[in-house]
């Protein structure tokens, strides 16, 4: 432990722990703008800088470890000159545009200029014209609002190992940008909108298609039918103030209809057929001679698109069953269409999702249009449906909560829990289990697998029967399981695995790219706990039991893996280049 | 990636198996590959980021980041005009236009015979004959905007 001191007040931390860390133990705040808990300091901006006792050069406190004695002080009439000269200096090469801003109101640098009182502007504004880069269809990359933190590189390259981004050029002309001048789209970028979570400004956004939403809803000729990712109806809660890790399903399906929209529908019911498909994919592979194992989740579309650049090689791994959004949309324009005598022509489907990357999947090849239209027509991120329903001047908070539309829209707990990393294994393990020895689980809470930790390694005894598993959150972490796998398969030596769940995202869809600002360890926990509180209060917390699947597969689909289940609700993959020009 | 294949020489393949596992590779091979073919090519950068499992936009952004590293091809005959202190004094700047306009070049361009590229640099060590310029290696001291039709004559 090392003793210091804050402005006077004693403190002991342990060892390499930052000046900042400190500072917040004692209730002392520094402004930071290009620091951020997920990521490695990278004291770019210089906002944090403080002063010692006994010592005249200043430090950063974002990238300073403490030691023994150092006594600092964060607050005195130089150092505020200092920060605000820094900001008016990172003013001056941004532009005024905050009123039209995707970001406006909910800006770091903004919030930062309004708390210095910022009201001139002394240096010379010098704002980069380059273009904004919408060749994506899920991300604008808009590097004239870009202040250089280097967070969006950052995340590219050590949470998600995708190094789409990098700093490229240097000095004042330096860009966050894929290399030799390609476009997003052409580059590795696997979509996941992690860039934009951590973008303190406006600089990275979602492509905003809530206009598509409201021209469908305002059209007589269109049966919009919306369904709800698990992980979106804790997501929006704090979009509306509300407690961050709150359960805003029943207000969702309100707001929704409140807006307009005609079918409400929920994405957990795609979740539990996912588990009946992809369950009943694993148990085969485990029981047939000769099948390629282990099985990777292919729910999640930022994983799938790296898989298919980086590891085309472990396409084969891939279960190929769809994702519960692209299964839901096919079930909506056949059974669902079917039931009620809604010609699937007429029939708008939209997602709202925690994620980017959905939007490609919507497009990512024909199977997405196994209905014999586009299965699923639009998706839209939290933060955007957020947007509209302010727009529209709904009061969510205030919502009486209401019921999903079915027979598409009951769901069991296991369905919930698909939003947040070791979710989807333990919905399957709970279903496998069943499949596997004919018995049910009788504690279904499995929790070796939660948690945030990057890889998560278990053995799941199902009567005798041990099934090896690997969860993997954060894009980074991945790399040592396909290694280990992909060696394996090389040396023609058993696979060290027999299921792995893998998700894009640091603590999986409830910290999407989709999701509001402001995501770090503490709000990911808060918000899991929010989804397993609602899985404990389910009636059903098996996907077999859900008694809307038994139905669909007693009228519609016959079995899992049946003829129809594989038009409907199965993909397939292809080796994707990195880089497409 | 671009399909088109870069051949490496044996030399700079077996420069680039000793510096494989050393810190600080990727400059030297990145310098390495530029004096073998006078630039650094995307396709060329593509094969470095194989060889040595570096991700491609890492080797960019150095690329990018280091004047040094050119990333176009250069002209048969490559002129630098000095834009050091010294140079752009003494009039370094009319230099590059007058060259520009009579070869209709930007400067970091080239011709379209690929004859000639035009580079700015800085102090080339020579301020006593400010401003200075280079063709192809030749150096032209105190030079002046009427005398450069004739030097560009002698590389024509």
């Amino acid at each position: 432990m090392v003793n210091v001191k804050i402005n006077g007040i004693p403190v002991e931390v342990a060892e390499g722990t930052t000046v900042l860390q400190a500072a917040k133990e004692v209730g002392i705040y520094i402004p930071t703008l290009c620091y951020h808990p997920d990521l490695t300091p990278f004291a770019s901006c210089g906002m944090c800088v403080c002063k010692q006792e006994n010592n005249n050069k200043m430090l950063r406190a974002c990238s300073t470890p403490v030691h023994e004695g150092l006594s600092v002080i964060t607050d005195d009439p130089e150092l505020f000159e200092v920060r605000k000269a820094i900001l008016e200096m990172t003013l001056s090469t941004h532009p005024n545009s905050c009123l039209t801003c995707i970001r406006n109101g909910n800006c770091e640098l903004q919030t930062l200029a309004a708390k210095f009182g910022i009201r001139e502007q002394p240096f010379e504004s010098r704002v980069s014209k380059i273009r904004a880069d919408t060749s994506s269809p899920s991300i604008v990359l808009d590097p004239h609002k870009c202040i250089k933190c280097g967070r969006c590189v950052q995340v590219c390259q050590e949470l998600q190992g995708v190094f789409a981004l990098d700093f490229i050029g240097r000095g004042d002309s330096t860009v966050m940008s894929p290399a030799a001048n390609l476009k997003l789209n052409d580059s590795p970028c696997v979509k996941c909108g992690q860039c934009i979570v951590h973008c303190p400004v406006g600089a990275i956004y979602e492509k905003d298609e809530t206009a598509e939403l409201r021209k469908a809803i305002a059209d007589p000729n269109k049966v919009v039918a919306v369904q709800m990712a698990p992980s979106v109806r804790v997501g929006i809660s704090e979009e509306f103030d509300l407690p961050v890790g709150t359960v805003s399903t029943g207000r969702l399906y309100a707001a929704l209809r409140k807006i307009g929209v005609d079918l409400v529908f929920d994405t957990n019911f795609g979740a539990d057929l996912t588990i009946m498909e992809e369950g009943s994919e694993l148990v085969k592979r485990l029981t047939t001679e000769g099948s390629v194992l282990p099985q990777f989740t292919s729910c999640c579309p930022g994983w799938v698109d790296y898989c298919e650049k980086f590891y085309p090689e472990l396409n084969e791994n891939l279960s190929t069953a769809k994702s519960p959004m692209m299964m839901q949309g096919a079930i909506t324009k056949t059974y669902y269409s079917q039931v009620s005598k809604t010609d699937p022509k007429t029939i708008y489907s939209v997602a709202l999702m925690p994620c980017t990357a959905k939007k490609f999947e919507i497009k990512r090849n024909d199977t997405m249009k196994s209905s014999g239209y586009d299965d699923v027509d639009l998706v839209l991120t939290t933060r955007e449906i957020a947007r509209l329903f302010r727009a529209n001047g709904i009061d969510f908070a205030a919502l009486k909560e209401e019921e999903c539309d079915s027979p598409i829209g009951e769901y069991t707990g296991a369905g919930t829990i698909f939003g947040n990393t070791g979710g989807v294994m333990e919905a399957a393990v709970r279903t496998a289990y069943h499949l596997v020895t004919g018995d049910e689980l009788e504690d279904v809470n499995v929790t070796s697998v939660r948690g945030l930790d990057g890889v998560k390694k278990g053995v799941v005894d199902m009567e005798g029967t041990k099934i090896r598993v690997a969860v993997v959150n954060g894009l980074a972490n991945v790399k040592e399981v396909c290694d280990e796998v992909l060696a394996a398969k090389k040396a023609n030596k058993p696979a060290p695995y027999d299921f792995i769940e893998v998700m894009a995202c640091r603590g999986g869809c409830i910290a999407g790219g989709g999701q509001p600002y402001g995501t770090d360890d503490k709000v990911r926990q808060e918000r899991i706990a929010g989804l397993y509180s609602d899985d404990e209060k389910s009636t059903y917390r098996k996907s077999h039991e859900n008694p809307s699947i038994q139905k669909i597969y007693s009228d519609f689909l016959s079995e899992p893996l049946s003829h129809k289940a594989h038009s409907l609700l199965h993909t397939t993959y292809t080796k994707r280049k990195k880089y497409n020009v | 990636m671009s399909e088109n294949k870069i051949e490496f020489s044996p030399e700079l393949v077996v420069f680039i198996d000793e510096w494989r596992d050393k810190p600080g590779n990727l400059i030297m091979v990145l310098h390495k590959v530029q004096s073998e073919f006078g630039y650094v090519s995307r396709e060329a950068a593509d094969e470095v980021s194989k060889q040595l499992d570096i991700p491609f936009a890492k080797i960019w952004g150095v690329l990018t980041f280091y004047h040094f590293f050119k990333l176009t091809k250069p002209g048969d005959y490559n002129i630098q005009v000095c834009m050091g202190t010294a140079c752009y004094l003494k009039g370094g700047d009319a230099i590059v236009d007058e060259i520009g306009n009579l070869l209709n070049l930007e400067v970091g361009g080239i011709t379209d015979d690929g004859k000639f590229s035009l580079e700015a640099v800085r102090c080339i060590g020579c301020c006593g004959l400010a401003p200075v310029m280079t063709i192809g290696g030749e150096v032209f001291g105190k030079v002046t905007k009427n005398q450069i039709p004739g030097i560009l004559k002698k590389f024509a």
